[in-house]
């Protein structure tokens, strides 16, 4: 039986990879971060460590699902899906008995703005890697084709790689692997796309036992200066373990749920803050007004001096632990690329987390949260959705 | 594509440490990783202290050698209960207080429970190793609770149980084989119990099971992470020596056994919200713990080599020649105190009949209990395996759930680290035999997921 249970659930899906990047960073792997550019002009930001005999690479290309043709959702995704069905002269079976014979762990993923890869090997095996990536397999579905075309190109390939290889080697290593690759992607260009105004609040009838509740809102792009405000308010009212105020209003205080977790995710053309619990039908309508009264309370009044400190602590803190596995930095060090984030950011981020102050925190929590809530309730309980729509703080 | 990832928790016991020098590999790699240190306090506290020098961070974990498989009938889901009550305070640390320090320094924490075990970690930069020690020893013995925060807890299970059960016609299903395999062993009850009886669980119920089972000598503490023996052991006497041995708690754990297995059997759950029917299929085998020497390997190989990823002979006969599902897999659950489970999941393409799924699992069962596995392909598997191990030695907390998995289904720390060697050392007929032998089908229960056709109750959608 196995399955373990835990306290508490883990964020439960719906947020992106992006989520990662904050709670990341540490210390000493921090200081050992190198730019390596290979002979042949690919960069990665890399870690040697010779600790554990493996390699962890990470890496992505931009345009990923936004790069789906119109009417095609999914190309990115199937093309994820086929990478692994060969290569060269390898089919199908012949190229996973080659992984497999070596244990390398190679998997791809389609995420909203990125086409991503990862790979996980043994040490011995980093010269034998041939042949995975250095062609493009050959699809014959035209779609899949064209994206591919589209995509997979070094202008915008990111690369991370933390494990026992040496510099040279890695070089050579990264020249055969994306050497090949067209220089440019010829990527459709994205418009920015603002959410929905809140507040506005939708219910679906569905015969489960359980009503999921998810709400949002429009959130605070990477580089907006009031990122940093916004992500250390968010930590208070619905971030990290159990001393998020939504945590302790609706779950530890009124045993409405589970899980409540609400988060902030950002994206190469939007932003939004999202979160999302689980409740039981009769008393969905209190779960909602619950949440929705925290998110009122917190953008018209804003965090105590407390809290603010106490998150800040939380988040400083917690970069070191982030990053105390290979995968993890491969993971953390192709996010702040992706982010376009400078590569001594580990050693700059506690002293960005440090200069919000309160006055900040109130004003980021007034404008991300002052209109309301987005919210979508289904499940059985109809009483919910007849409640009237609240209506928006307006508060300037 | 389906990996024995999604199939089911195959880890059976993995080791930190391999001499690694598989024949078929073409280079050979000798990793040696610091053996973890050992020692027990007279009151019975068994200590494991595992290095990881990599970065300034320390994991502790306390196990304690009890699950839902040691609740008394009727109490089912109480070892998960009162889980969830150990963070709600003691006199010395009121409720909130353990979690607000674990969070002021950037670390995280959590729980959980199994049929075996329950478990407690923290992870936080090492000089907190103390705090943290401090505390989790007070909550050993400490704990207060009181209704106001007792009931509320109870709502969450209930609601906890609502996420990942009755929103879950996979879980579902999950609960019904289960309770089918297992006629007389309590691993028949869900971890997190019968609705009905979460539903009775109260404070009483919780204190009388905690000092029934929270004692020092019924758990085992790992450290593992950037710290040293000598500094650790100070650290224990000084928060967990004071700590009396509970003497009535018996040194082995009897439960209930199975009946030889005499009749293959079914279950078949529907629901309006299956979109995809899907077929599993467990077999009773024996666990690392109740195996006779190399025959929990031989399944941990045959696993791998049945249902482990894309070369797999269920995902190659099943999805690439027969063309009839979309996925398959095995796994094999050899963490346990008690005889444990072999899985295969498959799902079918759609229109595809499950007799005709069946008939290729068979046939694929009848091959593998006939004919010895291919040389290239036992290789491939074991070094699949044996990298498992090495993988785990990048994550502390990854490592410090082997061990304690391990030590608390009664394995030793040796059988931990031999496991690469004795799964090196499995032959194909060994693997033959534990096919021909646990893969019986009087040893099964074969569960349907289907979709329910029959007209709603009501509720239209608007």
């Amino acid at each position: 039986m196995i399955y373990s249970l835990t306290r508490r659930a883990a964020l439960i899906g719906g947020a992106c990879a992006a989520l990662l990047t904050l709670s990341s960073a540490p210390s000493q792997a921090a200081a050992k971060i190198q730019r390596l550019v290979s002979p042949g002009g690919i960069e990665a930001w890399f870690v040697q460590d010779a600790t554990v005999p493996l390699i962890a690479m990470e890496y992505a290309f931009g345009g990923g699902a936004s790069q789906d043709p119109p009417g095609k959702p999914g190309v990115g995704n199937l093309v994820a899906d086929l990478l692994d069905e060969g290569s060269g002269d390898l089919d199908s079976k012949s190229y996973h008995e080659r992984l497999d014979r070596r244990a390398i762990e190679l998997s791809f993923q389609s995420t909203r703005d990125q086409f991503r890869g990862s790979l996980r090997m043994l040490k011995p095996y980093g010269r034998a890697a041939t042949g995975t990536l250095d062609s493009v397999p050959k699809i014959e579905i035209a779609d899949l084709k064209d994206y591919v075309r589209r995509n997979i190109a070094k202008d915008t390939l990111r690369v991370a790689v933390v494990g026992d290889v040496d510099p040279d080697t890695l070089g050579k290593l990264l020249d055969k692997t994306f050497g090949d690759l067209p220089a440019k992607a010829d990527l459709t260009p994205v418009p920015d796309v603002v959410a929905a105004k809140p507040p506005q609040r939708a219910f679906i009838p569905l015969d489960v036992p359980q009503t999921v509740v998810t709400f949002g809102g429009p959130g605070i792009r990477r580089h907006d200066p009031d990122f940093m405000a916004g992500y250390v308010v968010n930590h208070i009212l619905g971030g990290g373990g159990l001393s998020s105020r939504l945590y302790k209003e609706v779950r530890e205080k009124r045993g409405l749920a589970y899980s409540i977790y609400e988060a902030l995710v950002w994206m190469e053309h939007s932003a939004l803050f999202i979160g999302n619990t689980g409740t039981r039908a009769d008393r969905a309508g209190e779960t909602v007004d619950a949440i929705d009264s925290e998110i009122r309370r917190i953008a018209t009044e804003g965090p105590t001096q407390q809290e603010l400190d106490e998150a800040k602590s939380y988040l400083k803190g917690s970069q070191m632990l982030a990053l105390d596995t290979s995968s993890k930095l491969a993971q953390a060090m192709l996010q702040y690329q992706l982010d376009r984030l400078p590569i001594d950011y580990i050693e700059k981020r506690n002293a960005i987390v440090d200069a919000v102050t309160l006055d900040d925190a109130r004003r980021v929590a007034k404008k991300l949260w002052g209109d309301g809530l987005l919210t979508v309730i289904v499940g059985r309980s109809p009483q919910a959705a007849a409640q009237p729509v609240t209506s928006p703080l307006k508060a300037n | 594509m389906s990996s024995r990832r999604s199939v089911a928790f195959v880890f059976a016991v993995l080791a930190s440490t391999v001499a690694f020098s598989t024949t078929g590999l073409r280079a050979q790699t000798t990793v040696t990783s610091e053996r973890p240190a050992s020692f027990t306090l007279d009151n019975g506290l068994q200590v494991v202290v595992i290095p990881d020098h990599r970065t300034p961070v320390v994991t502790q974990m306390i196990w304690y050698k009890v699950g839902s498989a040691d609740e008394t009938p009727g109490k089912s889901g109480l070892a998960h209960f009162l889980e969830h009550l150990m963070f709600k305070g003691t006199a010395r640390h009121p409720a909130g207080e353990f979690s607000q320090t674990v969070l002021r320094v950037g670390g995280n924490e959590n729980a959980f429970t199994s049929v075996d075990y329950t478990g407690y970690f923290q992870r936080v930069p090492r000089e907190q190793l103390p705090t943290m020690m401090e505390f989790e020893a007070d909550r050993m013995t400490g704990l207060i609770l009181k209704d106001e925060n007792v009931l509320p807890e109870r709502d969450v299970v209930l609601e906890e149980y609502n996420m990942r059960v009755a929103n879950n016609p996979d879980a579902r299903l999950t609960e019904q084989i289960m309770a089918a395999l297992y006629l007389n062993h309590p691993y028949g009850r869900p971890v997190i119990g019968w609705h009905q009886e979460i539903e009775k669980l109260d404070r009483e119920d919780a204190l009388a099971f905690y000092k029934r089972f929270y004692a020092p000598n019924n758990a085992i503490l790992i450290i593992a992470g950037d710290v040293e023996l000598k500094d650790v052991r100070p650290l224990v006497e000084k928060n967990f020596a004071p700590i009396p041995a509970q003497r009535a708690i018996p040194e082995k754990r009897v439960r209930p056994q199975e009946p030889t297995p005499a009749a293959p059997r079914s279950v078949t759950l529907s629901d309006p919200r299956v979109e995809q029917p899907s077929l599993r299929r467990y077999y009773l085998v024996p666990s690392a713990t109740t195996a006779a020497a190399g025959e929990s390997q031989a399944l941990d190989v045959l696993a791998q080599l049945m249902g482990g990823g894309a070369n797999s002979y269920l995902y190659r006969s099943l999805v690439i020649d027969k063309g009839l599902a979309i996925s398959a897999g095995a796994g094999y659950q050899g963490t346990a105190l008690d005889p444990s489970q072999f899985s295969i999941s498959v799902t079918p393409k759609p229109g595809v009949e499950f007799a005709q799924i069946e008939d290729a699992i068979d046939k694929v069962i009848a091959d593998l209990a006939q004919n010895p596995a291919k040389a290239e392909d036992l290789e491939r598997v074991k070094t699949q395996l044996i990298a498992e191990a090495i993988y785990a030695q990048d994550n502390q907390a990854t490592l410090a759930r082997w061990y304690g998995g391990a030590l608390t289904t009664g394995l030793s720390i040796e059988d931990i680290r031999s496991w690469p060697d004795r799964i090196r050392a499995v032959t194909a007929e060994q693997v033959r035999a534990a096919a021909a032998a646990w893969l019986d089908g009087k040893r099964s229960v074969t569960g349907y997921l289907i979709k329910d056709t029959a007209p709603k109750r009501e509720e239209k959608r608007s």
